[in-house]
């Protein structure tokens, strides 16, 4: 009885590594090749892209995962030679920064009412936010355009970071983490004269602070790789984050594309690497529509 | 009468904790959709004539939209249930406590942080007509294809799209399965109950909540995958991958608002409808579980 059971232990092992190896080739493929010479990589994939410099083009693919020779070239193209790249990187953050904070703030607001206060209109309005929370962007965009329309901010940085601020998604998580709160505690701080306000920033906001991590984590990946909006709502190519601005490198100048999306997985990897179990806790949590 | 006043100014407080949310997101999505609705039965410029269902019937024959709705519900239907019984699969092999779960865990994940770019890249070099598949394929005497402009095109991106979503689903599951109450597994266990039956028959009930969530987030996802599709064959690309994405990202440009907005209202509905389908399944098969 044991034999089979350690077997298929060792089966499942061998599962999961077949997929942690899908998971992560296209990731270690992308870092590895960014350090590699603009020439090996036009030797490696000119038979795929239509690499415009001179130089040997092999005309079969060479998928190589270790340069010949290492080097920081492509790096120092993409960082120094033209600015081009860290304006972008700069925009991106000009847009998530502001988006996860004052989402944070308006949605832990909205999501403490829905937690102290529970009548039928407010159920009403919480079904709402769900729904419009799983509304795809082809839907949800088409209102954006129009409001960003009217009040003139189309093309400007508004345009994208107002309609995420309000995004309901983290209202949900939040509302979601909150009602687990013992009621007991608010009861005793409002016996003990505590205001709303008191009892919002006193206890309820100390008790979130994972959950306030998960949501910002989640968002700031959410938004850090947005494409959608900005083609709509932006114009003019000089605002775009980088998520957008990478892809029109893709074709000419692979090797600056694979540094350019290595140096953008970095605050996203980092806030991964240190965050892993709020992430998680944030993910696991959402895992139920019902309340 | 103090404690009737009270109540009032605790109704006041409520919806002044809530306003800013809701007020944002009235003027940003709820608002505007009324005015979508108005749009995509109305014509005409500056003063809007009311043509009812008119818009509708257009944009039902139009070829465009026919092939961009076609399209997109044979992807969500084939990548969805994938998506759900894969990471479903996943989760169960994690919570089996095989060595090295955490670093799995960790894997399966970090596709979320990966720019779009890096991946976009990758799967060029993979599917291209001169890509590593092919060289792999011609090894064999088989023929080449060109992978994005065949029958087999919308397989390429399901494989895109499991990459990317799986982990999320999993994290999803993995938090389902350990909330199934650990007595029912070990009471079935000392009757006799097979691996296999207490899958099907206790932790598949158990789990109907989750599937559900799963079901609706993967579906969601399954329209997001336009940005992928976007940027590995840009706006107009082989006809089995023109999403619904597409045909609005395209719309815009032109700007023609009836159209637009009839598409985005038919979405919305579609998409609500959906949703309700899935929540009824959801209370039919999980509602002795709920009390």
């Amino acid at each position: 009885m044991k034999k089979p059971r350690t077997f298929g232990k060792w089966a499942m092992v061998l599962i999961a590594a077949a997929f942690a190896v899908y998971f992560l080739l296209p990731t270690a493929l992308t870092v590895t090749n960014s350090f590699m010479t603009e020439s090996e990589i036009n030797a490696n994939y000119g038979a795929v892209f239509s690499v415009t410099s001179g130089g040997y083009i092999s005309d079969t693919v060479h998928l190589k995962f270790i340069p010949e020779k290492v080097t920081m070239q492509q790096y120092f193209t993409g960082l120094i030679r033209s600015p081009d790249y860290l304006v972008k990187f700069w925009n991106s953050m000009l847009y998530v920064v502001p988006i996860v904070v004052f989402q944070l703030v308006v949605a832990s607001t909205a999501s403490y009412s829905f937690m102290r206060w529970q009548g039928r209109i407010r159920k009403g309005i919480f079904f709402l936010y769900i729904i419009l929370m799983l509304m795809p962007y082809q839907v949800t965009l088409v209102p954006n355009y129009l409001v960003s329309k009217w009040f003139g901010i189309l093309n400007t940085r508004k345009a994208i970071i107002l309609p995420g601020v309000f995004a309901p998604f983290s209202v949900f998580l939040l509302t979601r983490f909150m009602r687990r709160i013992p009621y007991e505690l608010i009861e005793a701080a409002k016996l003990d004269g505590a205001n709303e306000w008191q009892i919002f920033t006193k206890i309820v906001l100390p008790q979130c602070t994972g959950p306030l991590v998960s949501v910002a984590i989640l968002v700031f990946i959410d938004y850090w790789n947005m494409v959608e909006q900005p083609l709509i709502l932006l114009s003019d190519s000089e605002m775009y984050p980088l998520s957008v601005f990478l892809s029109y490198i893709n074709s000419t100048e692979v090797g600056i594309a694979f540094a350019m999306a290595t140096v953008y997985m970095i605050p996203p990897l980092l806030l991964f690497l240190w965050g892993e179990e709020y992430l998680v806790e944030g993910i696991a949590s959402s895992g139920s529509v019902k309340g | 009468m103090k404690r009737i006043k009270q109540k009032a100014a605790d109704r006041l407080l409520g919806i002044c904790f809530l306003s800013p949310s809701l007020i944002g997101v009235s003027i940003f999505f709820i608002l505007p959709f009324f005015v979508v609705i108005y749009y995509s039965v109305t014509e005409g410029v500056g003063y809007r004539e009311f043509v009812w269902l008119e818009n509708y019937s257009k944009l039902f024959q139009n070829s465009a939209f026919q092939l961009a709705a076609r399209n997109t519900a044979t992807f969500s239907l084939s990548a969805v249930p994938l998506a759900v019984i894969l990471s479903l699969a996943l989760a169960v092999m994690l919570e089996k406590h095989i060595p090295g779960q955490s670093f799995f865990r960790t894997t399966f994940l970090s596709p979320m942080m990966v720019p779009v770019v890096s991946i976009v890249l990758v799967w060029q070099i993979v599917f291209n007509y001169n890509g590593t598949l092919n060289e792999t394929a011609s090894l064999f005497g088989l023929d080449k294809t060109d992978w994005l402009s065949s029958p087999y095109c919308q397989v390429v991106i399901v494989a895109l799209f499991l990459w990317k979503n799986l982990g999320y689903n999993m994290i999803l599951f993995m938090a389902g399965l350990s909330n199934i109450p650990k007595e029912i597994l070990e009471a079935a266990s000392v009757d006799g109950a097979s691996e296999s039956y207490q899958f099907f028959h206790i932790k598949l009930r158990y789990l109907s909540s989750t599937i559900l969530f799963v079901t609706v987030l993967s579906l969601i996802s399954s329209f997001k995958i336009f940005r992928e599709v976007y940027l590995l064959t840009g706006d107009y690309p082989y006809e089995g991958l023109y999403t619904l994405q597409h045909f609005m990202n395209n719309t815009f440009r032109s700007l023609d608002y009836q159209k637009l907005c009839s598409a985005a209202v038919i979405m919305a509905i579609v998409i609500v409808a959906i949703i309700a389908v899935l929540f009824r399944l959801e209370e039919h098969y999980g509602k002795d579980l709920d009390g």
